[in-house]
């Protein structure tokens, strides 16, 4: 009995073992943290939504019914319609698929931008790092909304142009955590060792340097994603992102602004998607950023 | 470091950032639109009109030439005049950046109060009622987007209760009280004019409390988590040991220790209240900068956006460098 328990395993479960503890770590931390598990299913949710919305309801989110406008919340409107006679949950439903094309490439090109700056600056370091960093700090002195609004109304408002406008702000946090863990990586000895049998710096920074500071950059990433929604509405809001009719739910939130008096559901429950996703976003960030946490994960 | 060293070293760095700042304005207005004039006029207007405004707007030169240009109005605060309101763009920014100045201040003393009381109560009464409430405000506050709250508040607050005017600083028939600093509060104390005080508060309140909403948050939360730890700290066992009243252990042994960090948040907030308030003010109908920033935006009047930019940028820019010589100051160890 004890002779096969001692016997060197070399299966790939075996190997693979060290990893599977830590995933077995961090889902019991997930699940003892009630606000992440919270974040998680309104997230899961709004992920289902997006990809299930045409399933979910009887309508289509362009199409007017002006015989059927403006008509309060009912069973056959749950959210009511809006001054064209659409159904404004439906529109809700449909532009869920806007917000989560929003927030995936905006994530993935400003993280690609801020992670090369910030890779880059730290592990080159003397002048190629004060001047990236010199640019960061231009970037950072504007408010962001500001300079994601002068971006937008330049390149002409639509969807793809804010798109655009918030990668192109949105990539300073990035770049300065990049740094930072560059910095702390580039000392190491192995690093010494590797670039001693030859290797060249395009190599050693992006097989070497990039995976180790990849992970504080990832909780970074999705801490950002509720941002991210928000500046999209905002710029939405302010006629300089999407354009009507687009159900994007920050330019619905504008829309129902004349109607405010009586018809309060126009803008109301499209304010309320952002702030749940939002909240979805935030407690899943926070959640991700304690179980990263060395000091939590004891 | 000498603390003076450090702040020339600070300011230089910030006239560098500046220009470079200027660098990103000027490419935003003049490199990216392809064709500024015609998107500005229209698809067909008349050549000479092309003509007449690129030569108006110094669109005519070469970029290098424009952008000496632009450098060197920056420089002495002429950014030309603006195409929406045909007044100087600075002194549109002189009228309307008071507003925006009046506004976030006033937002930042709701949201300190606010926000100190929160923490202290939330930490002093660790995982208990109010602690919880603290808690789910923050997080709601955080996630709720400005605009739309600021929708709420009139729905409720004007349309519902008719309490608060809903739009702009005074009533309609109210003259605004002579100009000093353009700070209508300022001014009607200053000149002892009780009545546009009254009304100039009334109108500020939602605007106000909608934009500090969020900031309230993050003060909460900074407050409670320094106050848990100086309750932790051995001077205030012996404190409350020496049999001192709880109130007064609270008030003045830990409060004023654990107020430094929170200091910080406040000074940080700043800049995002900055940005809360280009909506904050399109809700409100609000007369400050933001307002006429996007609005420029939408009427492509270039002048004016790259001057109410950069005038934003620069004040977020002072915001910041006030905040890192106060840190400096309290904590020498910063001063690297």
């Amino acid at each position: 009995m004890s002779e096969t328990t001692t016997k060197p395993k070399t299966g790939w479960f075996h190997l693979m073992k060290p990893y599977f503890e830590d995933m077995k770590h961090s889902l019991y931390l997930w699940r003892r943290n009630k606000l992440a598990i919270v974040g998680s299913i309104i997230i899961a949710a709004f992920l289902f939504i997006a990809i299930f919305a045409p399933l979910l309801t009887p309508y289509k989110p362009d199409i007017q019914n002006l015989s059927e406008k403006l008509l309060a919340p009912s069973s056959q409107h749950p959210f009511g319609t809006d001054q064209f006679g659409r159904d404004i949950l439906c529109r809700i439903l449909y532009g869920s698929r806007i917000a989560i094309q929003i927030v995936l490439i905006v994530t993935i090109i400003s993280g690609f931008i801020g992670i090369s700056i910030g890779v880059t600056a730290g592990y080159f370091g003397g002048i190629i790092d004060e001047i990236l960093m010199r640019i960061t700090d231009m970037f950072l002195a504007f408010p962001r909304l500001v300079l994601a609004m002068a971006f937008a109304a330049m390149l002409g408002p639509n969807l793809t142009n804010m798109i655009i406008a918030i990668s192109l702000v949105n990539w300073t946090p990035y770049a300065r955590i990049s740094r930072a863990e560059a910095l702390r990586v580039k000392g190491q000895p192995y690093i010494e060792s590797i670039r001693s049998m030859g290797a060249s710096n395009f190599r050693i920074m992006f097989s070497h340097v990039l995976p180790m500071t990849i992970s504080p950059v990832l909780v970074q990433l999705t801490l950002r994603m509720g941002t991210i929604i928000i500046t999209a509405a905002g710029l939405g809001f302010l006629g300089l992102g999407a354009q009507p009719p687009s159900p994007e739910w920050g330019v619905m939130v504008s829309d129902g602004r004349s109607y405010l008096i009586d018809q309060w559901w126009v803008s109301t429950f499209p304010g309320l998607a952002i702030a749940i996703v939002v909240l979805g976003f935030n407690l899943l960030g926070d959640g991700i950023r304690d179980m990263m946490d060395p000091r939590l994960r004891r | 470091m000498n603390i003076w060293t450090y702040i020339l070293k600070r300011l230089l760095l910030m006239i560098l950032v500046l220009f470079g700042v200027a660098c990103i304005v000027f490419f935003i207005a003049h490199v990216i639109p392809a064709d500024p004039i015609s998107a500005m006029l229209g698809g067909n207007a008349p050549d000479d009109v092309i003509k007449r405004v690129e030569a108006q707007l110094g669109y005519d030169q070469p970029l290098i030439i424009q952008f000496y240009n632009f450098i060197s109005g920056a420089i002495v605060g002429d950014f030309g005049l603006s195409l929406r309101t045909n007044n100087p763009v600075m002194q549109d920014i002189n009228n309307y950046f008071p507003a925006t100045l009046e506004l976030t201040i006033f937002a930042i003393l709701i949201s300190t109060i606010l926000g100190i009381v929160l923490g202290v109560l939330s930490a002093v009464h660790r995982n208990k009622m109010i602690d919880h409430f603290s808690r789910i405000f923050s997080i709601i506050g955080v996630s709720m987007p400005v605009f739309w709250t600021g929708l709420l508040l009139l729905l409720l607050f004007y349309y519902r209760l008719d309490w608060l005017p809903a739009a702009g600083r005074l009533e309609f028939f109210t003259l605004p009280p002579d100009h000093i600093t353009g700070m209508y509060l300022v001014d009607s104390l200053l000149t002892g004019n009780w009545e546009v005080f009254k009304d100039a508060l009334r109108h500020i309140i939602l605007p106000a409390f909608c934009l500090g909403f969020l900031a309230t948050a993050s003060i909460a939360r900074t407050t409670r988590a320094s106050m848990l730890d100086v309750l932790k700290q051995e001077y205030i066992t012996t404190a409350k040991a020496k049999g001192l009243k709880k109130k007064v252990v609270i008030n003045r042994h830990a409060l004023r220790n654990s107020l430094i960090p929170t200091i910080t948040i406040i000074g940080l907030t700043f800049g995002s209240l900055l940005e809360g308030a280009v909506l904050t003010e399109t809700v409100f109908s609000w007369p400050g900068l933001g307002r006429y920033i996007t609005q420029g935006l939408l009427f492509l009047d270039y002048n004016s956006v790259m001057g109410g930019t950069l005038y934003i940028a620069f004040v977020y820019s002072i915001a910041n460098l006030v905040v890192d010589i106060l840190y400096a100051v309290l904590d020498p160890r910063m001063r690297t």
